[in-house]
């Protein structure tokens, strides 16, 4: 894609519309409480996520929003139904914020027939095709390169959609982060890559692992626009990823780079030992939860008492939906091959283990 | 039907399945304005424009990621990997996301795309260009593999892959390009997970894929030419899903097989041969299965020592002729590659 002059790359359709889309402003009172809302049940999720892991009710790996539930919120806000999200295994607050049924995240945590992605999934691969959630990936970076072809998709046939591809801070020295940023610029694809800085990777600082640790200037080596944004504030966070998809709804890609807190370990099995007293002070300082609740009795929006009601029914609410994920059945063993391949295909195998290639003459005769 | 060569094969039907299709559209490093570094999609940039035929950087991972990312939301890419080498770079993307979205998401979304790339050595390339790796594809599930060895086969195989809904890894042969052969002129797909039996007999059964299907072709006819033997050939065309059944089936029939591959001996593709036929076929065996593969070594440049590396045609022979041996088989005259 050398010439661009021979060849328009941009469907004319999609330029006017973004030079056309209003001024966003700062969310109303009932906007912050809507934020409110919704990052508190985010934490209140995760809480009971973390807990249903000592119960032994979720298997793996389990990464928690905890920390995280400003970005979270700020970030979904900026999107339309019709954009496309791809993330990484800490995702399950995304998947809320995206408008999934929470008792299917829940089931899908705990490995049941209604989870989203039926059970086979897990934490770190939340899918739903209906809210355009297209993944969670464990992979670190894995997501970023489809996340591009996804793109590139809406670009061929001249849609008006646009990707978010969130991804953490140690992402962004694998290959495939810098090799996606590259095709998105050349080929002017619409995606929006938001690098969620927690400043660790599981327990090695950015410092460490990133030669240039304000991540996103890396931008800058691939022509494409970024800034940096405080993660602690869901408006500040709202109102950079309005402006990011905007660019990218013009036909440019754009890099955010969203600071935040991990409130806990990397996983929920990690204690966090190599935090200091002083830094497990400061998150709590720093608790972007209960930053956002003073903020708004500070403001007069609403009162100690009202928060605390909430609180209630959402730790309530949680519970109902933990309850429906228990209840949830277990995949039947019946379905194990049933995802091989979409497109049927003869000879496949189909074999328990310990199962012989081919059955005796003596037993039933055949290879399937 | 029409004469023509395993390339023109390929560029034809890649040309007539963008026509058919809109959504199908090439992706791949040099296949623009270079026009492929084998030439296979000479021609197409400037009968479809660079949407359809996408130049990319050097960037395999990232291009192959996009591609099935593109996948999901319904395109058809063809990618166009420059050698099966190159694949390694992108195997990330390919073992952990093409070959898993379908199933890790409880089937909610298909990846219908297909990656061509040769293999193939003999030409010299050395240790990083001459491998044959496609056993680290047809050992996942969630990929389909398919080598064709024919330019019927390869224009067949890739319709079906083209219009498979699945993640297909399309294995060509730098050494088959120029290889000619009666290509149907209708567009009938063939079928993915069905071997072939290229030649029926029923002294011995030759078992090959890609380069070596044609060797063995080539072989078995000669051998029945000037020592009357006869010999059945495998083609099986499809690495995963694996024919059994056709392999077992001839086996049961001959009672003894020879594999041959352009990969390493151990735990390469005749390995899983093998093991099929002891399970299906143990009782039928006269004499113990043999392999004829590459020779365990990086690929060295020397033509002596690549030569040397290189499963030959009368590696091919001597094993034939040792495993007749074996079951007592009386060669029906002395050949010349005693």
């Amino acid at each position: 894609m050398t010439d661009r002059k021979r060849t328009p790359r941009k469907p004319p359709a999609r330029t006017p519309r973004a030079k056309t889309a209003p001024v966003q402003v700062e969310p109303d009172a009932q906007g912050l409480l809507d934020f409110y809302r919704e990052m508190l049940f985010i934490r209140r999720f995760e809480e009971r996520a973390a807990r249903g892991y000592t119960q032994a009710l979720i298997g793996g790996y389990c990464h928690l929003n905890l920390g995280e539930e400003a970005t979270v919120v700020g970030l979904m806000s900026a999107l339309q139904p019709t954009d496309y999200l791809f993330t990484n295994y800490r995702e399950h607050g995304y998947a809320i914020a995206r408008g999934i049924d929470p008792r299917r995240i829940m089931a899908e945590l705990y490995g049941r027939v209604d989870g989203v992605s039926k059970g086979w999934g897990g934490s770190m691969h939340m899918f739903d095709t209906a809210h355009r959630m297209l993944g969670g990936y464990g992979i670190v970076g894995g997501q970023i390169p489809l996340a591009t072809g996804a793109a590139l998709a809406i670009d061929y046939r001249s849609g008006e959609e646009v990707v978010m591809c969130t991804m953490g801070d140690g992402t962004t020295n694998i290959g495939a982060f810098h090799e996606s940023l590259n095709i998105a610029s050349l080929w002017r694809l619409p995606i929006v890559y938001v690098i969620i800085n927690n400043r660790l990777g599981m327990g090695t600082s950015v410092e460490k692992s990133s030669a240039e640790p304000e991540l996103y200037k890396r931008g800058a080596a691939y022509q494409i626009e970024s800034a940096r944004v405080d993660g602690l504030d869901p408006v500040a966070v709202a109102l950079a990823g309005k402006h990011a998809v905007e660019v990218a709804r013009g036909g440019r890609p754009y890099l955010l780079e969203v600071v935040c807190e991990r409130l806990r370990g990397h996983s929920v099995v990690d204690p966090a030992k190599y935090r200091s007293a002083d830094e497990v002070a400061s998150l709590k300082e720093h608790d972007p939860v209960h930053t956002l609740a003073a903020r708004l009795i500070a403001q007069g929006i609403t009162d100690e008492e009202s928060l605390l009601t909430l609180d209630h029914e959402v730790l309530a609410n949680v519970e109902e939906i933990s309850t429906f994920a228990e209840a949830s059945a277990f995949p039947d063993e019946q379905t194990l091959f049933d995802y091989n391949y979409a497109s049927e295909v003869p000879n496949d195998s189909r074999r328990l283990p310990g199962q012989p290639l081919f059955v005796t003459t003596l037993t039933s005769g055949a290879d399937q | 039907m029409t004469l023509m060569s395993y390339r023109q094969a390929l560029h034809d039907t890649l040309r007539s399945e963008m026509l058919r299709d809109e959504n199908v559209f090439l992706i791949g490093e040099e296949i623009g304005v270079f026009e492929g570094s084998y030439k296979i999609t000479a021609g197409l940039l400037e009968e479809f424009g660079e949407k359809r035929v996408r130049d990319t950087p050097i960037a395999e991972e990232g291009f192959t990621g996009a591609a099935i990312g593109a996948a999901m939301l319904g395109l058809r890419p063809v990618v166009e990997i420059m050698t099966i080498n190159f694949s390694l770079l992108a195997i990330d993307q390919i073992v952990n996301h093409a070959a898993k979205i379908y199933g890790m998401f409880g089937g909610q979304a298909k990846v219908p795309m297909v990656i061509r790339t040769p293999g193939g050595g003999g030409q010299q390339l050395g240790a990083t260009h001459s491998q044959n790796i496609e056993l680290y594809y047809a050992f996942v599930p969630g990929l389909k593999v398919v080598a064709p060895s024919t330019p019927a086969d390869a224009k067949a195989l890739l319709i079906a892959a083209i219009r498979d809904d699945d993640p297909v890894i399309f294995l060509e042969n730098l050494a088959l390009y120029n290889t000619k052969g009666e290509v149907p002129n209708h567009d009938t797909p063939g079928v993915i997970g069905q071997a072939a039996v290229t030649r029926e007999g029923h002294h011995l059964t030759l078992i090959g894929y890609s380069r070596m299907a044609h060797v063995a072709k080539k072989i078995a006819d000669q051998l029945a030419d000037h020592e009357g033997l006869d010999i059945e050939v495998i083609d099986l065309r499809s690495l995963r899903p694996l024919d059994r059944e056709t392999i077992v089936e001839s086996v049961k029939k001959t009672h003894a097989a020879v594999i041959l591959e352009d990969d390493w001996l151990t735990y390469g593709i005749g390995a899983e041969v093998a093991a099929s036929i002891s399970d299906g076929a143990f009782d039928y065996l006269d004499a113990p299965v043999r392999r004829v593969a590459m020779a365990e070594v990086p690929m060295p440049y020397s033509k002596s020592l690549e030569s040397a590396a290189l499963p030959s045609e009368n590696d091919v022979i001597q094993a034939i002729y040792q495993t007749l041996d074996a079951i007592g088989h009386r060669r029906i005259k002395t050949g010349p590659h005693d």
